[in-house]
């Protein structure tokens, strides 16, 4: 009789990289509203769900391609990998992680960086993949936000940073902790130069990338109900042991408390960065 | 003797009990064992030299914490007898887990800020736990823009597990807070030394930290997440400190290794704490030296060079 409660079949074995996703992605599924999207509707409306605004978490390929004229742009430092300096093992080798991370993405690191033009205005943009890692900031991250200051006070540009990260890559340690000051102060050259910074955070900025780059713009611009903060909510919650205030760490949240300058709707984006730089840039 | 003893500290604590115990029976029996006595001396130094020179790095990091160890306050009025303590960010609230002010030390004004941790139960909710809000930064670097006004050099002391995770520290913008601290500190146009004097947490640190000479006291850490968060995020468990210690290579002589700090200042023999008046000649000696030598640049030289030496920090490959 008690057999009939025994699980005769083993639990399921698929490893999460043998599982095969849906047949090339035709159709999606919104987060949020949970509505079934066929995935050139999604494409048509800026990646933004077209029945609830959910703006859904893209990368550097699809930025590009909604702020850079026909999509056409030259990158910048390309080639750059990230090296495994102090042989950090955690479940499995950084070194591992990082290979097959690149063979999962086809990314070289969690940033690009990229030259061209937005509304015929020519800019640097550097853009973060969430995809690599969390998004999180090492060397590599560091080094390109450095040539991207560099490319834009050369060519007397101005510089958009898309933030989307969990932090600073706790694989490089102190290392990338010091990616932190590296960035500030680069920014620090760039504003001596007084050329314009403008940051846009989108969903998530937390940790290293918040408490650098992220929160040092000029003009400090958000997607709508992006989470950005300093400590990622679980571990708030964690250490004061009550549950968090609704809407906390959102956009909204930090435009309220004056972080912001403003929350931007993706499909305003490159008229809304486009406008601002202008304003930015001399007569 | 030290209030708390480490697990690995144990072999020498029994020791040193034996070694009272003799010295209290030669006194009562009049009996000539200085002998033994010496001996037993000799080989608790030998103990402690081979115990201290050879901690694991989390051993370090226990070290780092000890109750007893120094505070930046100790150091601050260890080193300058006229210490004026200023308060408050002139925005929201004084915040007691940063402390900041001017004292002479070796003949002139500096600019002293640090973190503060507390000694025992009340003082520690006081300082909250050396675990600053934004307004502690905001407080560090209205101080810091006042020393580069009236041309004093910045020193500053890093002790603390982090900057605080709250809800108000995200009201007010805690990332924010670190952040500009990072961008102005490296245009600072005034000499800043920063030590760590027992723990470097993250960003909680560094908000501090950029500096001309970044230096470390020999028992301390520096890294972008203490290893007991290293190991529940990686290993989603709180039971890989020890590993995750290893793996962040957070030590001082593993930071000076990575080109990320400028030196190590020398410990008494078992810590800080064992001798605060000899870790204090150390590090009076070590802040004199450099801060010499930094008055002798000129300021546009020491900015240059500050930034240049955090911007090339990282190691990538190119393909």
């Amino acid at each position: 009789m008690t057999n009939w409660f025994k699980r005769e079949k083993e639990n399921i074995k698929t490893l999460t990289d043998q599982k095969r996703e849906t047949p090339d992605g035709l159709w999606t599924k919104c987060p949020s509203c949970k509505k079934s999207l066929h995935i050139r509707q999604l494409q048509d409306n800026s990646y933004v769900c077209p029945f609830c605004d959910y703006h859904h978490n893209i990368g550097s390929e699809e930025y590009f391609q909604l702020l850079l004229d026909n999509n056409e742009f030259t990158e910048i430092a390309a080639d750059l990998t990230a090296v495994d300096i102090l042989k950090f093992v955690d479940t499995k080798p950084y070194s591992e992680r990082i290979t097959a991370t690149q063979k999962k993405t086809n990314l070289k690191d969690a940033i690009r960086v990229a030259s061209g033009r937005m509304n015929g205005l020519e800019i640097v943009i550097a853009c973060m993949d969430f995809d690599f890692i969390g998004g999180s900031m090492g060397s590599v991250v560091g080094e390109k936000i450095a040539r991207a200051v560099d490319y834009a006070i050369e060519n007397y540009l101005a510089l958009i940073i898309i933030s989307k990260s969990g932090g600073a890559r706790m694989m490089e340690s102190a290392m990338s902790l010091m990616q932190m000051a590296k960035t500030s102060a680069k920014l620090a050259i760039l504003a001596q130069h007084k050329l314009p910074y403008i940051s846009l955070c989108t969903n998530p900025t937390t940790g290293g990338v918040t408490a650098s780059f992220a929160m040092l713009g000029d003009i400090n611009l958000a997607e709508p109900k992006a989470l950005i903060g300093f400590a990622g909510p679980r571990v708030i919650e964690q250490t004061i042991g009550k549950p968090l205030p609704e809407g906390f760490q959102t956009a909204e949240f930090l435009l309220e408390h004056g972080f912001l300058d403003a929350i931007v709707h993706r499909k305003e984006l490159k008229e809304t960065l486009t406008k601002i730089t202008r304003h930015l840039l001399p007569e | 003797m030290a209030s708390v003893i480490l697990d690995f500290e144990k072999p020498i604590i029994e020791l040193e009990e034996k070694l009272t115990l003799m010295k209290k029976m030669a006194e009562e029996s009049k009996l000539d064992i200085s002998g033994p006595i010496k001996e037993l001396e000799a080989k608790i130094l030998q103990l402690k030299k081979n115990t201290y020179q050879n901690l694991t790095r989390w051993q370090r990091v226990q070290l780092s914490r000890h109750p007893d160890r120094p505070y930046t306050l100790d150091y601050v009025y260890g080193l300058c007898t006229d210490f004026v303590e200023l308060h408050g960010d002139r925005h929201i609230k004084d915040d007691k887990a940063i402390i900041g002010g001017f004292g002479t030390f070796e003949g002139q004004t500096v600019m002293f800020i640090g973190h503060q941790k507390g000694r025992d139960i009340k003082q520690r909710q006081y300082r909250n736990f050396g675990m600053p809000n934004p307004e502690g930064y905001r407080k560090a670097l209205r101080l810091m823009k006042l020393a580069e006004k009236f041309n004093k050099p910045v020193v500053t002391f890093i002790d603390t597990p982090g900057a605080y995770p709250g809800i108000e520290a995200e009201e007010r913008g805690q990332g924010e807070a670190i952040a500009r601290n990072l961008f102005e500190m490296s245009t600072l146009r005034v000499p800043i030394i920063c030590i760590v004097i027992g723990e470097g947490a993250s960003g909680g640190a560094l908000g501090i930290g950029v500096g001309d000479r970044v230096l470390m006291l020999e028992n301390t850490w520096y890294s972008v997440i203490s290893p007991e968060s290293c190991s529940s995020i990686l290993w989603r468990s709180w039971d890989y400190k020890e590993q995750a210690a290893e793996a962040l290579r957070l030590t001082a002589k593993d930071m000076l290794e990575l080109k990320l700090i400028d030196g190590i200042i020398k410990e008494p023999l078992g810590g800080a704490h064992q001798d605060p008046q000899g870790m204090l000649k150390n590090l009076r000696k070590v802040l004199k030296h450099q801060l010499a030598e930094l008055k002798e640049i000129d300021t546009d030289t020491l900015v240059q060079q500050r930034i240049q030496k955090f911007t090339s920090m990282g190691v990538f490959a190119t393909e």
